[in-house]
């Protein structure tokens, strides 16, 4: 899948940047290791900002391409920030069947935005997930950590409307 | 040499014992068939075309990577590969944009000929293509990935050879496409528009901004005044474009089928390029005596030019001021010669012919406009100038040999080897070392910055003066080179730099020359053979004894470094950055 990138401008602290920067020490001169420099990125972030992939590139001393290639690469990685509520859909089998694919859409909508993304005030980002085990609540989607279930593409406003 | 003993399609070989299987059938005469396949440079073993038999193994093996080993017996050639390589054409062509008639590669496009020896016309594996749009975003090359084929000899070619990375291989699976990172424009990127990509692709993915229409339009009008030079090293590539070996001078032919397109004017650059030397030379010594600063670097490769703005920032002091031997002439031409005939700079179309992309940009570049219009209209590469004969029909080969128009046609030969590694560095010289000695050099060859090595050095002491310098061809030895000299650890007076590795003869915009040719043949050494022999045989082997540049001293510019010669000769630089 096309890895999305985002608009939403880029927040790192001091403390942040430090850290960071103890990793690519650590592991600069180790062949290979541009993939747990990344990973640890993701932890310190919560996402690979581009300014970070920049950063990352200049501190391994490889190109920017090859840093971003190996970070759209793998679907391990996000270049989006998750939004301030994360709402995921259950796309597995189950819910599938029982029509979360129209809850998808009805979100798509409802928010402006496709699964992937993160809206423009970064307050909600939206993502698919597969099979949650709760197959019995089908079709079912959490919002950080609220469960909803049994639910129809009608009731989507009334939720997105609780967090906005 | 070690060695071992293997067989190749039932037959017995000696093979050198490090050797991949393509090599060691190579050795053997036996040729297998590559397409992302780079040697040095791209050894991956991704396009599976190259798959043979080896017994004992599991499954088709990818000869480029696999090593060979004592008593390895191998086929190159049964109907399992043959079927296994037609499929893989097969798939590589599901997701291939076939409008082969009118691609710019189309009969020189590698893939293509391996679809017409394997029989492979269409696919049997229709459904989606993938979705591009081509990146025109730049003034020197296009990218178009609905014929990329994810070879990735170009990302090989901006990463190892140039050390720049301005492209890379995104996302993955069906959606993998070459691009820059997060999909910017190729002209939001640190690319030095150098085309070494478009010279490494196999297909018609990557190819120069096509300037072609602009110059015939131009020629069609007759309210304008068109002339063309042609830089030093494309007399001895052109003939590629019409089947000639490479290492064959055409500069006869070259210049009757330019004098036949209809152009008002054939120049030789060679002219021009003594012109930069003079202009240049005095620039180095003024520096030495007067405390300037050193290393002076030399500015004639706009790939390097821009390469440095972008990551030598704090070097671009360092950089000559002397416009390249291309942007002279135009200059030259619109100020001096203008004013010599009465013609209105405006009126007059200025074209050259150039080994390069990187001067399509140049072209653009602000402070190089002398008479108050660009001072060159349009910069076409070698493979245009060879297209525009082809569809005018002309027979290149049946041309008789003609020569350039007057008073642009004498250039030294010390600036015809300007177009391979070293040729400025000997040049300069040649000129410097005769004003610090003031006598006649005896020997005019400088050995030891010639040939095709990536970083040459010398030392030469001239009277009480010693003269350290350097010569790199390719922006990662530039890159090498460069953090030396910053550190401290390298010191040098005067270092020339070619963006392409080694020199214009291998420029972005030379000729294409298949794998299989690239792979086997060194196209640097044996094109730069040609502006060499020429340099051993020529009378006028010194820029500043040409006698055309000196009337153009005399008549126009003063001295070599004088205030018109700055006005007109001279430009400026961006610190660009990351």
């Amino acid at each position: 899948m096309k890895k999305k990138l985002t608009t939403i401008p880029f927040k790192g602290t001091q403390a942040q940047e430090a850290q960071l920067d103890e990793l690519i020490a650590k592991n600069k001169d180790i062949p290979g290791a541009l993939m747990p420099v990344l990973q640890g990125a993701q932890e310190i972030y919560g996402y690979l900002p581009q300014e970070i992939i920049r950063h990352i590139a200049l501190g391994m001393d490889k190109s920017v391409s090859e840093v971003y290639g190996v970070a759209s690469f793998y679907s391990q990685f996000t270049l989006t920030p998750k939004g301030e509520f994360a709402v995921s859909i259950c796309l597995g089998t189950a819910c599938y069947v029982k029509g979360s694919g129209k809850l998808m859409e009805e979100f798509e909508k409802e928010l402006g935005i496709k699964a992937g993304e993160t809206t423009a005030d970064g307050k909600f980002s939206l993502t698919d997930t597969r099979c949650i085990g709760a197959c019995g609540l089908a079709p079912v989607l959490t919002v950080n950590s609220d469960v909803y279930g049994r639910l129809t593409p009608a009731e989507v406003k009334g939720i997105v409307d609780k967090y906005r | 040499m070690e060695t071992v003993n293997i067989k190749i399609n039932g037959r017995e070989y000696t093979v050198p014992k490090n050797s991949t299987i393509l090599e060691a059938a190579r050795y053997a005469g036996i040729e297998i068939p590559t397409l992302c396949y780079l040697k040095d440079i791209n050894e991956i073993g991704a396009c599976r075309i190259c798959l043979v038999e080896v017994v004992g193994a599991r499954g088709l093996v990818t000869a480029c990577v696999y090593p060979v080993n004592e008593g390895m017996e191998v086929y190159t050639n049964t109907p399992k590969i043959r079927e296994s390589r037609r499929m893989n054409l097969e798939l590589l062509l599901s997701a291939h944009d076939k409008k082969c008639l009118s691609c710019v590669r189309s009969t020189s496009c590698e893939l293509q000929k391996l679809c017409l020896e394997y029989g492979v016309e269409e696919t049997h594996f229709g459904g989606a293509m993938p979705e591009s749009t081509p990146d025109v975003s730049t003034s020197f090359l296009v990218r178009d990935n609905s014929k990329c084929i994810l070879c990735r000899r170009c990302i090989a070619a901006c990463r190892s050879l140039q050390d720049i990375g301005a492209i890379g291989a995104n996302d993955r699976g069906f959606d993998t496409h070459v691009a820059p990172a997060f999909e910017k424009n190729l002209a939001d990127t640190s690319c030095v528009g150098c085309g070494q990509c478009i010279v490494a692709c196999p297909t018609g993915a990557l190819y120069e901004k096509d300037d072609t229409q602009k110059v015939l339009d131009a020629i069609a009008d007759p309210t304008k005044h068109v002339a063309i030079c042609t830089a030093p090293s494309i007399r001895a590539t052109l003939g590629e474009c019409f089947d000639y070996a490479p290492g064959t001078d055409v500069e006869g032919k070259m210049v009757a089928a330019l004098k036949r397109l209809g152009f008002d004017g054939v120049y030789d650059m060679n002219l021009t390029a003594d012109l930069t030397i003079v202009e240049e030379a005095t620039e180095f010594l003024g520096r030495v005596q007067n405390g300037g600063t050193l290393p002076m670097i030399t500015s004639c490769s706009p790939g390097w030019i821009k390469y440095c703005e972008h990551y030598f920032p704090e070097l671009t002091d360092n950089l000559s001021t002397c416009k390249s031997p291309q942007q002279m002439f135009g200059a030259m031409y619109k100020t001096y010669y203008a004013q010599k005939m009465g013609l209105d700079p405006k009126d007059i179309f200025f074209v050259s012919a150039i080994p390069c992309t990187a001067k399509k940009f140049e072209v653009t570049r602000p402070n190089q406009s002398a008479a108050g219009v660009p001072d060159v209209d349009v910069a076409i590469t070698t493979r245009e100038l060879g297209r525009i004969i082809k569809t005018a029909g002309i027979n290149f080969r049946d041309l008789p040999d003609e020569s350039f128009d007057a008073p642009f046609d004498i250039g030294s030969s010390a600036g015809a080897i300007f177009g391979a590694t070293g040729g400025v560095m000997e040049a300069a010289l040649r000129m410097a070392a005769e004003v610090i000695l003031g006598k006649k050099l005896e020997k005019l060859e400088f050995e030891d910055i010639r040939g095709i090595a990536g970083i040459k050095r010398a030392t030469y002491k001239l009277g009480e003066t010693e003269i350290r310098v350097a010569v790199v061809s390719g922006t990662a030895n530039a890159k090498k080179l460069l953090d030396a000299v910053k550190s401290g650890e390298e010191k040098l007076d005067f270092i020339e730099v070619m963006c392409c590795p080694g020199g214009c003869v291998n420029g972005g915009g030379q000729p294409t020359q298949p794998a299989s040719v690239r792979n086997t043949i060194n196209l640097r050494e044996v094109r730069a053979a040609v502006l060499y022999n020429d340099d051993k045989n020529a009378e006028l082997r010194r820029s500043h004894e040409n006698p055309a540049v000196d009337i153009l001293y005399k008549e126009f510019l003063g001295e070599p470094g004088s205030h018109k010669a700055h006005e007109i000769l001279h430009t400026s630089y961006i610190k660009r950055g990351l």
